[in-house]
């Protein structure tokens, strides 16, 4: 699947100018709130029309300015997840479920009622009505309602933020299945590093209404475009990781990464199933001997490639562990007296603190078993 | 009951009627206009609102008088209706109706046009995004959530009905048994000598009729509203 998105549009004082194109299973739009990622959205779900452009998904074209091309809204057959849900408030969960499927005019369904209710864990609620859901709850409905009008693409705006970390463990798993199991492409909106790490297969970096780079995961949050946009504390690497084994005696799991084993807090994620993880530079410590009887578990080997001085106090150090690239922020009087430059054997001590972030991250799997 | 005699009766089963037809006939126009007004956006909104606005502005009398220009028997929307489809308002207890159901019609049309604005736009949005066009979109959405305005906007326009006297009168007159309805019947009591019984008789149905409604109505929207919150 292709999606195509040119377009330029004005918004009082803001203006839009985005050009980029995605064959990823999930798309992630990344920036700050105010950088366009909603607009985006929008026009592609037909909400606004651009001044000027062009939205093509999967050979269709939805918006095309140039040809006089603007398919309405209700014949694009794109299910949008709204931020706030957006649930019928007169009507049941299993009436909210079923309201696109009324309008669809696929005949070949792709989706049936009983898949979306198992995989979002629905069963429960169904007699229910929406004021009667939890915030998590409400998500999920929303997400069903979309997948049931059978859309070419499924649009999520957000769909986490106004849930507190608890709920979104809850629902993440099932934005896995989703993207893994559903053969619906996915745009997804998000501002979280740590969300979009662990869900994008392709992430477009926005900042004022412009594309600053597009590419995979690793590559567009490790590299140095996104320093303006999260700030220089958030900065990091994006791992790939396979779970290799579990812990239960002391609720650990094991992943093996190309820079080498991880030991993190116990994940649900079956064995042999991948999950991404982001090291933020911050929680990266530096040492030239491998160090012995300190409490941190992870420790990767690897060497420097390039320094760079962030200030007169910091220097963003990046590492290749094993093909892996690895961001670490020290200051530079550490960087001195450690004798660091190109090409310098170092040890990447991996705090505790960060694996508690890497576990928080991982914590969110809990739910039920994502399926491998 | 109550010992009304037979032309009472006739008074108060004639405002029913009235009422009633004024307000099912003027209510799917109330519905449109109140959505026109309440999502519309185009050149000439105001004065649409100002032509619905006005009988509730002019002294009834002036409204009664034009209808009569309009929908007489030589009037040039009255005369047509009676050549082409062999309909007469005027002296007939459906011109009553009419002078009813425009007077009541800007209350009709506000109460639906308050709680049609009320409905969330970002829940209309939601259901075109499923694919519902903007037909269906209304009434499987902004319909059901604006039901009690508009129930209250159809017993405002009932009870309007009910009670409607200047642009009656001077519109179809005041003819026992054909346009004489609860309040031109007290009218014609309080004019002549000894008739402050009928009067008080017709003043305490009146009373009790208007209460009837409002009680109904406020259950109506209590249940529908219910409904939106259970739901």
């Amino acid at each position: 699947m292709t999606l195509v998105v040119d377009v330029r549009h004005r918004l009082g004082a803001f203006s839009l100018d985005v050009s980029f194109e995605s064959e990823g299973r999930l798309t992630a739009l990344f920036g700050r709130s105010g950088s366009g990622k909603t607009s985006i959205v929008n026009l592609v779900a037909g909400l606004m029309r651009p001044d000027d452009g062009r939205i093509v998904v999967d050979g269709t074209v939805l918006v095309d300015t140039s040809r006089g091309i603007v398919v309405p809204r209700h014949r694009r057959r794109v299910g949008y997840v709204f931020q706030e849900g957006r649930l019928f408030p007169h009507l049941s969960v299993r009436r909210n479920l079923l309201y696109g499927r009324w309008f669809s005019t696929v005949r070949e369904k792709r989706i049936t009622f009983d898949q979306v209710v198992e995989l979002l864990g629905l069963g429960h609620l169904l007699a229910r009505g929406p004021a009667a859901l939890s915030g998590g709850e409400k998500q999920r409905v929303a997400i069903g309602r979309a997948l049931l009008s059978d859309p070419r693409l499924l649009l999520m705006d957000e769909p986490l933020a106004s849930l507190d970390e608890q709920r979104k463990a809850e629902i993440l798993p099932y934005i896995e299945r989703l993207r893994d199991e559903m053969a619906i492409p996915v745009l997804y909106v998000s501002h979280a590093i740590a969300e979009v790490a662990r869900l994008a297969s392709t992430v477009v970096l926005l900042a004022d209404g412009r594309v600053l780079a597009v590419g995979g995961p690793a590559d567009v949050l490790g590299g140095s475009e996104i320093v303006p946009i999260v700030g220089p504390g958030e900065v990091g690497a994006v791992l790939e990781a396979r779970v290799a084994s579990l812990d239960v005696s002391f609720g650990l799991t094991s992943l093996e990464t190309r820079a080498g084993p991880l030991t993190v807090p116990r994940i649900a994620a079956g064995i042999g199933s991948t999950v991404r993880v982001f090291i933020r530079a911050s929680d990266v410590m530096l040492a030239r001997q491998r160090p012995e009887g300190i409490s941190a578990l992870n420790v990767l080997a690897g060497r420097v490639v390039a320094l760079t001085e962030e200030s007169r106090t910091v220097v963003d150090v990046a590492l290749d562990c094993g093909g892996q690239r690895l961001l670490a922020r020290i200051t530079r009087r550490s960087a001195m007296a450690m004798g660091l430059a190109s090409d310098t054997p170092v040890f990447a001590i991996i705090k505790s603190v960060a694996l508690e972030d890497g576990g928080r991250l991982a914590s969110w799997e809990r739910g039920p078993p994502a399926r491998s | 009951m109550l010992g009304l005699t037979e032309e009472e009766l006739t008074a108060v089963r004639l405002s029913l009627r009235v009422a009633l037809w004024a307000t099912a006939a003027s209510l799917p126009f109330g519905v449109l206009v109140a959505l026109v007004l309440a999502r519309g956006r185009f050149w000439g909104m105001s004065v649409l609102n100002g032509i619905v606005h006005l009988p509730l502005i002019l002294p009834p009398v002036v409204t009664g008088y034009v209808l009569l220009l309009l929908f007489g028997r030589k009037g040039p929307i009255g005369a047509f209706l009676a050549e082409q489809f062999d309909i007469v308002f005027a002296f007939r207890w459906t011109g009553a109706a009419l002078a009813c159901a425009v007077m009541g019609f800007p209350l009709m049309v506000r109460a639906m046009r308050l709680s049609i604005e009320a409905v969330d736009q970002r829940l209309e949005q939601a259901a075109g995004t499923l694919g519902a066009n903007p037909v269906w979109v209304f009434l499987t959405v902004t319909l059901p959530l604006s039901i009690p305005g508009i129930i209250a906007g159809m017993v405002l326009c009932f009870a309007k009905a009910m009670g409607e006297f200047g642009a009656t009168i001077t519109f179809v007159s005041n003819i026992p048994g054909e346009t004489q309805t609860l309040p031109s019947a007290i009218y014609t009591f309080t004019q002549v000598p000894g008739g402050d019984a009928g009067a008080m008789r017709l003043t305490l149905i009146s009373v009790v009729l208007s209460m009837a409604a409002l009680l109904l109505s406020e259950l109506m929207a209590r249940q529908a509203e219910r409904r939106l919150a259970a739901a």
